[in-house]
C-alpha cells in the first residue's frame, strides 16, 4: 500500500516539473498578520510579497520582530495569516502540512532523549507509515547526507550541538519533502561550527536540489548561502528589499572575501540601516 | 557514598533526642512502681509528684533514670525496647504466625499494591482525559482536589461500612481507600509530565501531520516519565498510609494498623512501636524500590536527572 507521503510526491510530480520552469514552489500575496495579545494587537507582518522559485535558497534576514520567523510559520502552515494569499506547491500551507510538503528545522535540535538518533531521524517515518524495510534505508541516507554515518545506535547526549543539529537536518529529510524550511538552525552554536555546517549545507543543497527557507540573522551567512536574499525590518514587520544573489552556486569558503560578497553584505547591510531608521 | 555521613549524623540525633526524652516521658510510672517495689522515691506521695514535671521527677530521682529505659508498659519505650520487639516479632516467629509482623506487614502490603496499582491506573487515565479535553480539565481536576480535603480517617470507615454491606470484605476495601490517596500525586504529576513538551516539540509534530495519538505515545508519554516517577514515589507511600487508616478504625484483626491498635488499646505500648517501624520501613523499602527502577529507566531513556 503506498503511503501517504509517496501519494502526496506523486501528485506533487507534475506540480513540481512545472516548477522547476520558472513557476514558483512558494507564493505569497499582501499577506498580513496581526496577533492578538494582552497589550493589544501586534502587527507581526504587513503587505508581504514574496516569490520563492523550485531550488532557491531564500534567507530571511533582518532584526528580532521583523517577523521573519512569522513568515516561516505562515508558509509551514503553523500561523494562520489575517488577510492575503500564501501557497505552497498550488495547495494552501494547511494542506501542504498535511501533505507533508516539507521538512522544518528548528533553533534547537530538539531530538528526544530517548531514542537514538537513528529512532530520532525514523520518527517522521513512523509517523508517516513508512515500512520497516524503508525506514532503515532512508534513515542511513539522511545520515550520510548530513555526514553523520555510522551514528545511528548513538544517544543525543553522546552527540555535540553541531551534530546534533545536523541530526535534526537529517530528520526533515528523511521524508524527502522537497522544501526545507530552516528557522535559525545555527543560531545556538559557535562560529567555528557554523562555517563547517553552512558549506555542509549547501553540498547538501546542491545534492538534493530542494527548496530551502532559511531563517537568520547573521548577515555573511545570509549572504554566503543563498540565491535570495529577503531584508525584513520590524513593526510592522514587512520585506524592506529582496536581493538576487550574483554569487554562483559553487561557493567555497573563501568566496566570503571577494568583492561581489562584500557588496552584497553591504548592500543587506544598508537594508537593516533603513529598516531601522525610525527607531534608532 | 559521600552522603553516608550526614544521614548517619541525622538518625543520631534523632535516636540522641529520643534516649533524652524517655525518662521524663516514663518516670511517673517508674516512680510508682518504684514505691510499690519499696524504694525511695522523693516526693514520696503520688499526688505530690503529680504537681511536679517528668523532667523534675527524673533530676530528683537520677538512681531511678535507669529503670526509666527498661520499663515493661513505658509511654516511651526505649529504641532498644522497639528494636528488641521487632527482632522478637520479625525474625523471632514463623511468619504464618498471628504474632509475626511479617504476617501482618503482608496484609497490610498486599492492599497498599493492589490499591496502588488501581490508583496509578485510574491517576494516569485523569491525566490523559485532563490533557486531551478541556472540559475534563475544567470539571475533573477541582473534585480531585476537593477528594483530598476530606479526612480520610472520616471517610474509611463509611468506606469500609457500605462497601461491608455490600457483601464486600477484606483486600478490596482497604485497596479502594489506598487508591483513594495514591491516585491524586499520579494525576497532578502526569498532567504536568504530559504537558512537559514545549511549543517546538509539538509544532514540530504538527508538521509532521501527526495524530493526536501518534502524538501521545511518541512525544507525550515518554516525556512524562520523570514526573511519573515522582509521582509515583508519593503515591505508594500514600497507598501505604490508606491503607493503614482504613485497617484503623474497623476494627481489622490483622495488619499494621490493627498492630498499632491492638498495642494501644491492651497497654502493650511496644506493639504499636514496633508497628509503627515496621511500617515506615515497609515504606521506606517501597519508595527505595521505585528510586532504583526510576534511575535505571530514566537513565535508559537518557533523562537522567543531573
Amino acid at each position: 500500500m503506498p503511503t501517504v507521503a509517496e501519494l502526496a510526491a506523486k501528485q506533487l510530480a507534475p506540480a513540481s516539473r512545472a516548477a522547476a520552469a520558472t513557476s514558483a514552489v512558494i507564493t505569497a500575496r499582501n499577506l498580513d498578520l496581526t496577533f492578538q495579545t494582552n497589550d493589544g494587537p501586534v502587527h507581526a507582518l504587513k503587505d508581504v510579497n514574496l516569490d520563492i522559485n523550485k531550488g532557491d535558497f531564500v534567507s530571511f534576514i533582518g532584526p528580532s520582530g521583523c517577523g521573519k520567523t512569522t513568515f516561516l510559520r505562515c508558509i509551514a502552515g503553523l500561523e494562520t495569516p489575517t488577510a492575503g494569499d500564501i501557497a505552497v506547491n498550488g495547495m494552501t500551507p494547511d494542506e501542504a502540512r498535511r501533505a507533508r510538503a516539507y521538512g522544518y528545522v528548528f533553533q534547537a535540535a530538539g531530538l528526544y532523549p530517548w531514542r537514538t538518533i537513528g529512532g530520532n531521524i525514523r520518527l517522521p517515518l513512523e509517523i508517516m507509515g513508512f515500512d520497516k524495510a524503508e525506514q532503515t534505508k532512508r534513515v542511513e541516507r539522511v545520515l550520510d547526507l548530513v555526514d553523520l554515518n555510522g551514528f545511528d545506535r548513538k544517544y543525543p547526549w553522546q552527540l555535540s550541538g553541531g551534530m546534533q543539529q545536523r541530526a535534526s537536518i537529517a530528520r526533515a529529510l528523511a521524508f524527502d519533502a522537497d522544501i526545507l524550511l530552516m528557522d535559525e538552525p545555527f543560531g545556538a552554536l559557535d562560529e567555528i561550527v557554523r562555517d563547517h555546517l553552512n558549506e555542509q549545507l549547501l553540498k547538501l543543497w546542491a545534492r538534493t536540489e530542494k527548496t530551502i527557507g532559511f531563517v537568520t540573522h547573521s548577515i555573511p551567512e545570509a549572504v554566503y548561502l543563498s540565491t535570495k536574499i529577503v531584508v525584513m525590518s520590524p513593526r510592522p514587520g514587512r520585506i524592506s528589499d529582496v536581493i538576487d544573489s550574483p554569487l554562483p552556486r559553487e561557493r567555497p569558503l573563501e568566496i566570503r572575501d571577494s568583492p561581489e560578497f562584500i557588496e552584497i553584505a553591504h548592500r543587506v547591510r544598508d537594508g537593516l540601516r533603513a529598516g531601522h531608521s525610525d527607531d534608532v | 557514598m559521600k552522603s553516608i555521613l550526614p544521614v548517619l549524623t541525622v538518625i543520631a540525633a534523632i535516636l540522641l533526642f529520643w534516649v533524652v526524652c524517655v525518662p521524663p516521658m516514663n518516670m511517673h510510672l517508674v516512680a510508682d512502681q518504684a514505691q510499690r517495689d519499696e524504694l525511695v522515691v522523693t516526693p514520696e506521695t503520688p499526688a505530690a509528684r503529680q504537681e511536679v514535671s517528668g523532667a523534675g521527677l527524673a533530676l530528683r530521682n537520677t538512681h531511678l533514670i535507669p529503670l526509666a529505659y527498661t520499663f515493661v508498659r513505658p509511654r516511651l519505650p526505649s529504641p532498644h525496647q522497639v528494636a528488641g520487639e521487632m527482632y522478637k516479632t520479625i525474625i523471632g516467629q514463623k511468619i504464618t504466625s498471628k504474632r509475626s509482623l511479617v504476617y501482618h506487614g503482608w496484609v497490610t502490603l498486599a492492599p497498599t499494591l493492589l490499591g496502588f496499582l488501581i490508583g496509578t491506573s485510574l491517576g494516569i487515565l485523569l491525566a490523559v482525559g485532563i490533557v486531551y479535553s478541556r472540559v475534563m480539565d475544567k470539571s475533573v481536576m477541582p473534585w480531585a482536589i476537593v477528594s483530598q480535603t476530606i479526612p480520610i480517617l472520616a471517610l474509611a470507615p463509611m468506606i469500609i461500612v457500605v462497601l461491608g454491606s455490600m457483601g464486600i470484605q477484606g483486600l478490596f476495601p482497604k485497596s479502594i481507600i489506598a487508591a483513594y490517596l495514591s491516585f491524586f500525586p499520579v494525576v497532578v504529576g502526569m498532567v504536568k509530565g504530559l504537558r512537559s513538551p514545549d511549543a517546538m516539540q509539538l509544532d514540530l509534530l504538527r508538521t509532521y501531520n501527526a495524530s493526536k495519538s501518534q502524538g501521545f505515545w511518541a512525544l507525550r508519554l515518554p516525556a512524562s516519565a520523570p514526573y511519573l516517577f515522582a509521582s509515583l514515589k508519593i503515591g505508594i507511600s500514600a497507598s501505604l498510609v490508606g491503607t493503614i487508616v482504613a485497617e484503623l478504625p474497623t476494627g481489622a484483626r490483622a495488619g499494621f494498623g490493627a498492630r498499632m491498635l491492638v498495642g494501644d488499646q491492651y497497654g502493650q505500648p511496644l506493639v504499636s512501636w514496633a508497628a509503627l517501624f515496621a511500617a515506615a520501613l515497609t515504606a521506606a523499602a517501597l519508595v527505595g524500590l521505585f528510586s532504583v527502577i526510576e534511575r535505571i529507566t530514566l537513565k535508559r531513556m537518557g533523562m537522567a536527572a543531573t
